[in-house]
């Protein structure tokens, strides 16, 4: 029996010192860059933390084909570490402790949506340890002083105010009445304060404020006040609920309106889901593959668009597009930091100015990236709604087409 | 927004019509959640996973070209089957048990159902195109989609068959003897196994029903199901027990005055207000009852 002991504790004992040698992953293993993400490949987040990590993947395959990261004379490839949150940010946070802690990790990439990249923001900034994320755009991400948290995206309060501009400018400068309903969530509430900004800002008037409940899906009521009062422009935001249960309502209650202004069109697959009732409406991207940015890794949007389609099948949404530019810019900034000192590698990060397929990058005080703006495209279909497109017809310098104004009525359509 | 009932009064018809409609609709699923709480004693909070499992079955019939309304025949037949799996599977084994170890039961399914459902159909939320077009009334002001007044259409419709049925056919009887007295129903020779498996197969099918109406008015998502469950658990709170016209009008009232608030204070105001009146009702009855109790002192 002592012997059976004897034997049991040895034969643990060195398991446990080999896997505790095999646990801690440096930051960087021979020849390899080690970056963590955590991302939602299940729960309900788990079709745009698929997009997050496909462009992740992409970009990765891209960098390390084309001759890696190069770091005092010698040439890394990148690897990530991924683990799924589950689209729980209780455990978004754990694991980006984990990464940290158990797996050694020095540089983090976010995961997908703001409430998770809040939750992860805490952990990776009192390990001192770098995130470029490329998903969360909620404000409150960048006014908490984070030295580490870095954005490629446009932040929230930014999605839908170029709409508002658009409606004053075709309004002939006079200003316009808003009617708008959002979601009680972070990011959709950071949409409005936008609105509420520009409407200040150009004297316009909100004529209806409705803040859309998490659960709610019936817009009726909403849409009976946009009856009511005939506003010039519409503003939806509650994520792909929201965009889809907006357009669905207002086709079938045959609400018009002259502009109709949105988020999420392009997540919640908006015209094939409602082919040709989407028609016209305006929808806030980060991205779109007509953009004329370039960069010698992706060539352009167009090319982009279809190396993404031809490796996984389907279109690149703005998620996917996004989350590879994080990539870009870790790249960019490991080699002017030429070292994996992590307060280097920040330094470099903020630093960062460059143009990439996806846009110029540029972060600001609070991390959020600055010299993008966000792009309006509006919905545009053929006679019997069997195709739809996207156009991009806002800001005036990237627009493929003119803007349809006014939306036509729903007894002309 | 500032008095917006004198501004267009004429959409006050909008909002009651639409109330009336979505409240239809949440009282078949509150029906059904009252029919297995009055049976088996059981408050089945998967109520809102199987609607939504039912509007499924309606979208991938629309997926493979066919019209999705025919949903509202399939998804309840496949429903039925879900619903007494369920039963064979899990319930059967906590059925006498106390409420508690039954509520956990069904939270634990609601929570499978959840994940697999976003497993098998993906985290997209989704919608049914049943293209029947909008009925105008007033001179264009109150649109009402036809997809609803279908949905309200075949809730009445199965609610009645519902109640014939259970009046006339033989398991109605027996679901009715048990739910009085289920032991007294064993004693006299009613499979109370069998009662309970189909009462669960009701269910399952009344979600499927309102499920493939959802489908084609409102969205789908593996995790929407809770609103469901919480309408339907307070229309029954407030109903009571075995009691479908009290269901259909608190149903009903429920969602007129859902609207209503919504239209006249705003969307943020709309739940909170349901509850409002939630609580006032539950006060009432308490002081109701305390006075009906000093009576029989």
């Amino acid at each position: 029996m002592k012997i059976r002991n004897i034997i049991i504790t040895l034969v643990s004992s060195i398991a446990l010192l080999i896997s505790a040698s095999t646990i801690s992953f440096a930051k960087v293993v021979g020849d390899k860059i080690i970056l963590g993400a955590a991302v939602s490949l299940t729960g309900k987040y788990s079709s745009n933390g698929v997009h997050t990590q496909n462009g992740y993947n992409l970009a990765v395959e891209r960098i390390n084909s084309m001759g890696g990261v190069k770091v005092g004379g010698k040439t890394y490839k990148f690897e990530i570490i991924y683990y799924d949150d589950e689209s729980n940010s209780g455990r978004a946070a754990q694991l980006a402790e984990r990464l940290i802690q158990q797996d050694g990790v020095q540089f983090m990439l976010g995961p997908y949506s703001s409430g998770l990249t809040k939750a992860m923001a805490p952990v990776t900034e009192k390990y001192e340890i770098p995130m470029v994320e490329a998903n969360g755009a909620s404000r409150s991400l960048f006014t908490k002083g984070y030295k580490y948290l870095f954005a490629v995206l446009a932040p929230a309060n930014l999605y839908l105010d170029v709409a508002i501009d658009l409606a004053v400018e075709k309004n002939g400068g006079k200003p316009v009445k808003i009617a708008m309903a959002f979601e009680q969530d972070a990011f959709s509430q950071d949409v409005r304060l936008g609105i509420v900004e520009a409407a200040k800002r150009t004297g316009s008037k909100i004529i209806i404020d409705d803040k859309l409940p998490k659960e709610l899906n019936d817009m009726a009521a909403t849409l009976s006040k946009v009856k009511a009062t005939n506003p010039d422009v519409l503003v939806v935001s509650g994520h792909t609920k929201g965009a889809l249960t907006a357009i669905r309502q207002i086709s079938e209650m045959k609400v018009d309106v002259k502009m109709l202004a949105m988020t999420h069109c392009d997540a919640a697959k908006l015209s094939k889901q409602h082919g040709k009732a989407s028609e016209y409406a305006l929808c806030a991207s980060q991205w779109h593959k007509s953009l004329s940015y370039k960069d010698k890794f992706f060539g352009g949007g167009m090319k982009y668009d279809a190396d993404f389609t031809k490796a996984f099948g389907y279109a690149p949404p703005y998620q996917a597009a996004e989350s590879s530019a994080a990539l870009l810019v870790y790249k960019d900034a490991f080699e002017r930091a030429q070292s994996f000192d992590t307060k280097k590698v920040r330094d470099a990060l903020a630093a960062t100015d460059m143009q990439t397929f996806y846009g110029n990058i540029k972060f600001a005080e609070g991390g959020q990236n600055v010299s993008k703006p966000m792009v309006l495209f509006q919905v545009s279909c053929n006679d019997d709604g069997s195709k739809c497109e996207n156009k991009v017809v806002a800001p005036t310098k990237w627009a493929s087409a003119e803007l349809v104004h006014p939306i036509p009525s729903w007894s002309k359509r | 927004m500032d008095f917006l009932i004198f501004q267009a009064p004429i959409l006050m018809v909008q909002a009651s019509m639409d109330g009336i409609l979505l409240g239809i609709l949440f009282a078949l699923i509150a029906y059904g959640m009252a029919l297995q709480w009055g049976v088996m004693n059981i408050i089945n909070i998967a109520q809102g996973e199987l609607v939504i499992m039912g509007g499924y079955i309606a979208y991938f019939m629309y997926l493979s070209g066919i019209h999705p309304a025919f949903g509202v025949i399939v998804s309840p037949i496949i429903m039925y089957c879900v619903g007494w799996g369920m039963y064979k599977l899990v319930i059967n084994k906590v059925v006498d048990k106390d409420l508690f170890t039954s509520i956990l039961a069904t939270f634990g399914i609601s929570i499978l159902a959840q994940q697999l459902m976003n497993f098998a159909f993906g985290a997209d939320v989704v919608v049914a195109q049943s293209n029947f077009g909008t009925t105008m009334l007033f001179n264009d002001m109150v649109t009402l989609p036809n997809a609803k007044i279908f949905s309200g259409a075949v809730c009445v419709i199965s609610a009645i068959i519902l109640v014939i049925y259970m009046k006339k056919s033989k398991l109605g009887r027996a679901i009715r003897a048990t739910a009085q007295n289920a032991r007294a129903a064993k004693i006299l020779g009613v499979d109370t196994e069998k009662v309970y498996a189909a009462t669960f197969g009701i269910n399952a099918a009344l979600c499927g029903i309102a499920g493939a109406c959802i489908a084609i008015t409102f969205t789908l998502h593996p995790y929407t199901g809770l609103p469901y469950t919480v309408r339907s658990f307070m229309i029954v709170i407030i109903a009571g027990l075995g009691n479908l016209p009290a269901v259909a009008i608190s149903g009903m009232g429920l969602g007129v005055f859902e609207e209503w608030s919504d239209y006249l204070l705003g969307t943020e105001f709309r739940i909170a207000a349901v509850f409002s009146l939630l609580v006032i009702i539950l006060v009432y009855r308490r002081f109701k009852l305390a006075r009906k109790r000093e009576y029989l002192k």
